[in-house]
């Protein structure tokens, strides 16, 4: 795609919903799968004289998501009531942080094409979530269940300069999250949403173009493309000689185009003030400390143990570590048979393409870590060969087995005897005077042929190396 | 005596000692209640099954429980408090249908303790006004004459607390409302140091104000109401952990050694001679009884008024926004909602559901916090009220407690000032800035006009310091002897 010149700016806002067991200020449950306005209490429909209180746990995931964001954590953050008048919104308010958040001047680093990228993050507040409208028809429904589900705000700074960064950077984001394991990532189910601010400039100016928003992405892909198709548009736009208008656009997948969803002149007067209900959320260092004590080895840190502890290229580091969950079942697996490149080549040749196409995590996997390590140590063992073991996997895939169990039942076990070998080896040269005596006579390319015959006389359960030897003496005559 | 006559301790006494059942003194207060309030206009809803309530408890105290300290007293309840299962309308046509599915906090300690829910009573809508004349449901009348008001905006309450229609009364004060009308009526009014009762449950105006507190015949039946319904509740961020002190047996029974502080900003020419002379005589008996009065200087009450009036209608603007007929509110008859427009639907609902001075108070609030305008005014605001609050800390350190007029004058005829909303906000000048401080306050009946309408004065102390205020209304109570003047209604 060509820039013409052009420098596009974004910055992102990710709202991360909080896995917390009740909502933001009220005791309600935060199950997803509860049945509409089931989740629902005084507080949370906006009842006259409820009152909200702030839920501790939000807070703690707070600071342990700022943590991992780098960010200053303040020792007083403020919510405050944004003021607007919406359905769904039962209060007529949302309470969220403003001037005073929790989380500040923070950045992550990755690496897009290889470039390494540093990307400040101005703040992550506190807010929470509004209902959820459903339009029929002449009708509007309204489900309160997401209403008062804590969401974590995180606003990147204007660092990000195309699409692709802009979708490194939110799956880099998701990936520190669900490794704190304070927000699922679901975008689907809109537990991580994205809503990406572009503007585009001139090469070499320093000010700013006109932004536009757009809201409400629900996957990465889709915010790659989102961008791309916005930058496009603003750059032909600003060719055409017309400008920017300031407003708020949707995506549409189908369509992958971006459309006007309200400009600047619907823009509303949120007119924020401090939240009396809530007092100041007042954190001392000994609560900070404990929390970063408590921090979990984080996605970058993990990577490049993998690559020191076990030896393993970048590669195989950066996609064992994608997920935490995927890096404790490398772990878990190298625990068992001592070998993390067998385990590796194993996982990602084998169990994540099988993952794939039956579309599972790797939560949901049949074949256990343990079993899997148990496998690589098997044909480490020379029990297996590494062709069984392949027959062995999709067994274990198929049952859940334990490979020792399969190989039992199935009698898989590698002949290693090399008497029952030279039996079979006998039997083949007697069966093959042809190709005996050329080989004999020098043509030694044919000991491939050899080797493949007696493996499948031996029903591929011979072990390899014993084969070849005793096929090569046998062969000298 | 007659029994809507006796104080909590009196009634308690009776009731456990089997004189009097509580069917008996709830039927004798509800029998009041409902032929009276034909002329007062003090109850909203009259709840209907608190007779079979009191049977209930009848029950229990015949099967040897002990419900609580307040077992069968029937208590007035202002229409700001939800009540469960009872209708709860803040004197609107908003909420004019409006059945709350819980109890506030206060209504729920109040059960607890065996009290009754005589009712609901009448006040200013949404608590937006001085004499009780904004209400949907008409004016409340003074039963010391009919023909002026009681006060505001707990009018309902201090009416029928006056008229004894109840034992106690619960009112709520955001900038006064407790103690402007218990002055006008008569009756001891508290407003509890901000955070010592539970807002949970309360139709919130002005949340950084707010306090529910008693509405009595005399000091002791308020301490016994206040013990109830003080202390930290889980549901309401801003209550305090603090210890709720013994406010029924006072600590000291004299006011030797005690200051009382005068405030000199608040001796103004517009003060009426009536009120004049009753602070005047507080004072007097106050030096007579042992304590030392001092001056103190409160440059910044001058400023209560008009930063009470951002403040709270700032909060009010926020908090009145729920109220836009999607799931609570009036709803306009609209013929059809697919053909309305989103914002005609909500201007229409709230244009029709509100009342004049609660839509004034909207406007005011949501001017004060628009961009451009929020740093002159609701956050300039909020600078001088935590000035105010030092400068009130300062007086603190010189004196014990403060005694001031609780308004200009005393009760005003009903439609007198209604036109002008300003001469009405002025009539907040001395009650105000204890709200914007967080202190405690109360108002004390002292004296009588003329006219033969009562007069109350005013104390507050320094936060949470509920003791020494009173430690000085015992006193003064004592030395006044009004308690027993109760006002001539006939049905």
């Amino acid at each position: 795609m060509s820039m013409r010149n052009y420098e596009p700016v974004i910055g992102l806002e990710i709202h991360a919903q909080l896995k917390t067991n009740t909502k933001m200020f009220s005791s309600d449950s935060t199950r997803f799968e509860a049945s509409d306005n089931e989740n629902t209490s005084p507080v949370s429909v906006g009842m006259p004289g409820a009152l909200p209180v702030i839920n501790k746990q939000a807070i703690d995931f707070a600071i342990r998501a700022g943590l991992a964001l780098n960010c200053q954590i303040r020792k007083k953050s403020v919510f405050s009531r944004k003021n607007y008048f919406y359905p769904d919104l039962p209060k007529g308010y949302q309470i969220s942080q403003y001037d005073l958040p929790i989380c500040e001047e923070g950045f992550i680093e990755f690496t897009v094409d290889d470039e390494p990228k540093k990307i400040q993050i101005i703040r992550a507040h506190l807010e929470e979530d509004a209902g959820k409208s459903t339009h029929q028809g002449d009708y509007t429904l309204i489900n309160l269940n997401r209403s008062g589900i804590p969401l974590l705000e995180i606003v990147s700074g204007p660092d990000l300069r195309s699409g692709k960064e802009a979708s490194v950077y939110a799956r880099t984001v998701r990936q520190i999250l669900r490794y704190l394991d304070v927000c699922d990532g679901n975008l689907e189910e809109g537990s991580l949403r994205c809503d990406c601010n572009v503007s585009v400039r001139k090469v070499g100016t320093e000010k700013f173009g006109t932004r536009v928003e757009i809201k409400n992405i629900n996957s990465f892909r889709f915010v790659e493309k989102a961008i791309e198709f916005e930058i496009e548009r603003q750059i032909d736009a600003i060719e055409r000689g017309e400008s920017i208008v300031q407003e708020t656009r949707l995506y549409d997948p189908d369509k992958n185009k971006t459309f006007t969803m309200r400009t600047k002149e619907d823009a509303q007067d949120y007119r924020y003030f401090p939240e009396p209900d809530l007092l100041p959320v007042i954190l001392t260092e000994a609560q900070l400390s404990k929390i970063k004590l408590e921090l979990p080895e984080l996605p970058q840190q993990k990577c490049s143990r993998f690559q020191k502890q076990y030896s393993l290229p970048f590669y195989d580091s950066e996609i064992l570590t994608a997920e935490r969950e995927l890096s404790e079942f490398f772990e878990e697996a190298v625990k068992i048979c001592n070998n993390p490149k067998g385990v590796s080549n194993w996982m990602m040749t084998e169990l994540l393409r099988e993952l794939n196409e039956a579309k599972l995590t790797i939560q949901q996997s049949p074949i256990s870590a343990v079993n899997l390590g148990t496998l690589v140590g098997l044909i480490d063992k020379g029990t297996i060969s590494g062709k069984i073991a392949k027959t062995i996997f999709a067994e274990m895939w198929k049952t859940s087995d334990h490979p020792e169990q399969i190989i039992k039942a199935k009698g898989l076990t590698q002949i290693t005897d090399p008497k029952a070998i030279g039996l079979i080896i006998d039997e083949l040269i007697a069966k093959n005077p042809g190709p005996v005596s050329e080989y004999r006579a020098g043509k030694t390319k044919l000991l491939g042929f050899f080797v493949g015959q007696a493996m499948k006389a031996s029903q591929g359960q011979a072990n390899p190396e014993i084969l070849n030897q005793v096929l090569l003496e046998k062969l000298k005559g | 005596m007659k029994t809507t006559d006796l104080s909590i301790k009196e009634l308690r006494n009776k009731i456990q000692s089997r004189e009097l059942s509580a069917t008996q003194v709830v039927e004798t207060f509800f029998n009041r209640a409902q032929s009276l309030n034909k002329k007062l206009n003090a109850f909203i809803t009259l709840n209907e099954r608190a007779i079979d309530e009191a049977k209930h408890l009848d029950q229990r105290l015949a099967a040897g429980e002990n419900p609580g300290p307040l077992t069968g007293m029937p208590i007035a309840i202002k229409d700001m408090l939800c009540t469960q299962g009872i209708k709860t309308t803040a004197g609107s046509k908003m909420l004019s249908q409006f059945v709350p599915p819980y109890d506030s906090t206060v209504v729920a300690r109040l059960k607890k303790a065996g009290a009754i829910v005589i009712g609901k009573t009448n006040l200013d809508e949404f608590a937006m006004g001085s004499s009780n004349e904004t209400s949907y449901f008409g004016a409340v009348k003074n039963p010391w004459n009919l023909d002026y008001v009681p006060g505001g905006s707990s009018g309902g309450s201090a009416a029928a607390q006056a008229a004894r229609l109840a034992v106690a009364s619960i009112g709520t004060d955001t900038g006064g409302s407790i103690r402007q009308p218990a002055s006008f009526c008569g009756i001891v009014g508290v407003k509890p140091t901000y955070g010592r009762v539970s807002r949970y449950g309360i139709v919130a105006y002005a949340s950084s104000l707010d306090q529910a507190g008693p509405m009595t015949t005399t000091v002791s039946d308020a301490a016994e109401i206040l013990e109830i319904i003080s202390g930290h509740d889980q549901h309401d961020s801003t209550t305090s952990q603090k210890k709720v002190p013994n406010l029924i047996v006072p600590q000291e029974k004299s006011m030797k050694g005690f200051k009382i502080g005068l405030i000199k900003e608040y001796e103004t020419d517009s003060l009426n001679a009536d009120v004049r002379k009753t602070v005047h005589s507080a004072v007097e008996t106050a030096k007579m009884l042992g304590a030392e009065i001092i001056e103190i200087n409160l440059p910044l009450t001058q400023y209560a008024v008009p930063i009470y009036y951002l403040v709270a209608a700032s909060e009010a603007s926020s908090n009145l926004a729920r109220y836009d007929g999607v799931r609570f509110g009036h709803r306009s008859d609209f013929h059809s909602l697919a053909a309305i427009e989103l914002e005609k639907f909500y201007c229409r609902n709230r244009g029709e559901g509100f009342g004049s001075e609660v839509q004034r108070r909207i406007m005011i609030g949501t001017y004060a916090l628009s961009s451009g305008y929020y740093d002159a005014y609701y956050n300039k605001a909020g600078q001088v009220r935590r000035l105010l609050t030092e400068q009130f800390r300062n007086a603190f350190q010189k004196c014990d407690v403060i005694l001031s007029p609780v308004s200009t004058t005393p009760a005003f005829k009903i439609g007198e000032r209604i036109a002008d909303p300003l001469t009405m906000y002025l009539n907040d000048i001395f009650t105000t800035s204890t709200n914007l401080a967080g202190l405690p306050g109360m108002s004390l009946p002292f004296g009588f006009s003329t006219q033969g309408l009562p007069i109350g004065v005013q104390l507050t102390a320094d936060h949470f310091n509920e003791e020494k205020m009173f430690t000085v209304a015992y006193a003064l109570e004592a030395a006044a002897h009004l308690s027993e003047r109760i006002p001539n209604v006939n049905a």
